[in-house]
């Protein structure tokens, strides 16, 4: 192996590359610029519709209840519902979104009330529908609200003190320093975003540097030098290993650079609640450069594997067919990576890109396990150590270098 | 100078089972002298070319290239080989100095003599005008004349041709037929497949005839005729290939 010919022909890849627009678009442009516009504008259009969805006052509808006009009345007096006049095919109503939501009164509610019995309210609205959710959680309120004061009445009147229904007070603070909230809030995306970004960053590079190159003639001219096999492979997988790298490296600034600039008020279409974390949105830097370090193997990792897979491919086009179904053998991990309810265990430690994916969760909000990192860093180097020992034994292979 | 002997590669075809791509092919070629390997498409040329430059292992047989041992000493074979075939490219978002240079560098040749040896290249080729053109941006000539560089950079004592003439127009395949003589000139040893009988006629001092992997007849062209008994060596070709057929 030698270190000067390895150096000369990752020279040569790493400005053949910058000379690809392909290559700049999949490794620069698009991580540097589509990747947080496209995160800040989900979250820009999400935080948008959710706070006019706020904003409206819902259309709902009193169902039964003729002979408690108190509760309507109180329903139109608290100015935050339209109160439609009852009908019939209310359920259908709701499902074509014309009223959002409804409240059954059974007869005689209000002098259920004032007796002290216990009738119930049932509520409708449509699962799933966010302005639906949204009135039947002011229905809700309004209807709490409406027993906390019957509740106090049914009290006075029998002489007792309020705080009887209430022996308590019951208050929340957080303790989480800003960086951690952002932490906790951006660790889900965060991972899959970088995991995501650095496969598509090595892709392109791959292509063009094995199939791309067989396609064109010049792998033969290449193996008629006196470069080695390993030093070929190995010049050629350093610069897929920087297109990968680059690439998180460009999102992670791009997208630290947006969030203080910009101090986001949402991220990933999550809108970010009021306070602290809401004001000055940040990461803990540690947690920052922790992902960084873990990226390295499974950049590594990956580029060995789209290196060895466009390898076999006789054309760009064909390398292409080859590669795009594993961006979903990536994706699904790193998905998984984000659920909540996951946490890291020995065995999930050993599980390639799922693991990576739950130690930059953990990593991000502050929480450094050792063991688990040590694990992880050392499976993932391994794998990759195994991916680049094929990635060679792969160029070595006559019928796949001379594939017709 | 280049030794083969019976040099063989068999290719394994799922669909079609065993191929024997060069068949117990034995030749020799001395330095100064052009050897020709004349054959039809599919006939074993660029199999026995690619096993000499060490771009395929053969399966059976040995031979020495430049004093090393294929099978054995690949990369000192490679070092001291320029290749260069139709499908030998260049790359097209580099310019022809930066191929020439990252050819030399990969060859060995620190700054100092690469720089020289650019010069040298570029003066003989008359090449100074489209030096820093990015190759995608050359003519086929110019394209040629930068293959043509790339190979001799390293200034091997070995010249392996694979049909260099293929695709291209009369002018550029002339240049590429005088560059092949000068190679002669300079004492190298030259190796020169080609399926134009014309071209062989010119430039070959020996002509090799290959024919489904095997070589069927070697000799100078008159040697050729004379075995024969015919005067004109794509007659003497046919008559070798298919012996059954009317001249």
């Amino acid at each position: 192996m030698s270190w000067r010919t390895i150096g000369t022909i990752y020279a040569k890849e790493l400005r053949d590359s910058l000379r690809d627009r392909r290559t700049l678009l999949s490794t620069i442009v698009i991580p540097t610029f589509v990747m947080p516009a496209l995160v800040m504008g989900v979250g820009k259009v999400a935080s948008t519709v959710v706070s006019r969805a706020r904003e409206e006052i819902p259309r709902v509808m009193v169902i039964g209840g003729a002979d408690s006009p108190g509760i309507r009345a109180e329903l139109e007096k608290s100015g935050r519902f339209k109160v439609e006049a009852a009908s019939a095919d209310w359920r259908s109503l709701i499902s074509e979104k014309r009223v959002r939501a409804a409240a059954e009164i059974p007869a005689g509610f209000e002098q259920a009330l004032e007796a002290g019995s216990a009738p119930a309210v049932t509520l409708y609205d449509y699962e799933g529908e966010l302005k639906s959710g949204l009135a039947v959680e002011q229905l809700r309120n309004f209807f709490v609200g409406l027993r906390d004061r019957a509740i106090a009445r049914l009290l006075k009147a029998r002489g007792l003190p309020p705080t009887i229904a209430r022996p308590f007070e019951l208050e929340q603070a957080n303790v989480a320093p800003p960086e951690k909230i952002g932490g906790n809030l951006l660790g889900g995306i965060v991972p899959y975003l970088i995991i995501l970004l650095c496969f598509m960053g090595a892709m392109n590079p791959a292509m063009d540097l094995t199939a791309g190159e067989k396609e064109r003639g010049t792998m033969e001219t290449l193996l008629c030098c006196p470069a080695s096999r390993t030093d070929i492979v190995l010049g050629k997988f350093c610069m897929v290993l920087t297109g990968s790298l680059i690439a998180v490296v460009c999102s992670l600034v791009s997208m630290g650079i947006t969030l203080t600039v910009v101090g986001a008020s949402f991220v990933g279409g999550r809108p970010v609640p009021a306070g602290p974390a809401g004001a000055a949105l940040s990461i803990d830097p540690a947690g920052i450069l922790g992902v960084l370090a873990m990226v390295i193997p499974v950049a590594v990792l990956f580029s060995a594997i789209l290196f060895t897979v466009s390898l076999f491919a006789k054309s760009f086009k064909e390398a292409q067919s080859y590669t795009a179904p594993l961006v979903f053998i990536v994706i699904i991990p790193a998905i998984i990576g984000i659920l909540p309810g996951i946490d890291l265990n020995f065995r999930l430690a050993l599980f390639p890109i799922l693991n990576i994916s739950l130690v930059c969760k953990e990593m991000l909000s502050g929480v450094w396990h050792w063991g688990y990192i040590a694990v992880i860093f050392g499976s993932t180097a391994l794998y990759a150590a195994v991916a680049l020992s094929l990635s060679v034994m792969m160029f070595r292979r006559e019928d796949v270098i001379f594939r017709t | 100078m280049i030794e083969a002997t019976l040099l063989t590669k068999v290719f394994h075809d799922r669909r079609k089972g065993e191929i024997r791509g060069a068949d117990a092919v034995s030749f020799h070629v001395e330095p100064g002298r052009i050897y020709g390997l004349l054959g039809a498409n599919g006939a074993g040329k660029t199999t026995t070319l690619r096993m000499l430059a060490t771009l395929l292992r053969p399966t059976s047989g040995s031979a020495v290239v430049a004093g090393h041992d294929v099978a054995r000493e690949p990369d000192k074979v490679r070092a001291d080989v320029g290749f260069l075939a139709a499908s030998t490219a260049l790359y097209a978002r580099l310019t022809a100095r930066e191929m020439i240079a990252y050819f030399g560098r990969l060859n060995g040749l620190d700054e100092p003599s690469l720089r020289l040896r650019l010069r040298t290249l570029a003066d003989e080729l008359d090449m100074h005008e489209f030096l820093d053109r990015r190759c995608d941006k050359l003519s086929t000539g110019m394209k040629q004349k930068t293959s043509i560089a790339r190979t001799l950079v390293h200034d091997p004592q070995v010249m392996i041709f694979d049909e260099p003439t293929l695709g291209l127009d009369v002018m550029t395949a002339r240049s590429i037929i005088r560059f092949v003589r000068e190679c002669r000139g300079r004492g190298k040893t030259v190796l020169y497949s080609t399926h134009v009988m014309s071209e062989a006629e010119k430039l070959c001092d020996t002509i090799g005839i290959i024919h489904a992997g095997r070589l069927m007849a070697e000799g100078t062209l008159a040697d050729l005729r004379a075995s024969t008994g015919c005067a004109d060596l794509e007659e003497c070709f046919i008559k070798i290939v298919s012996p059954g057929e009317p001249g």
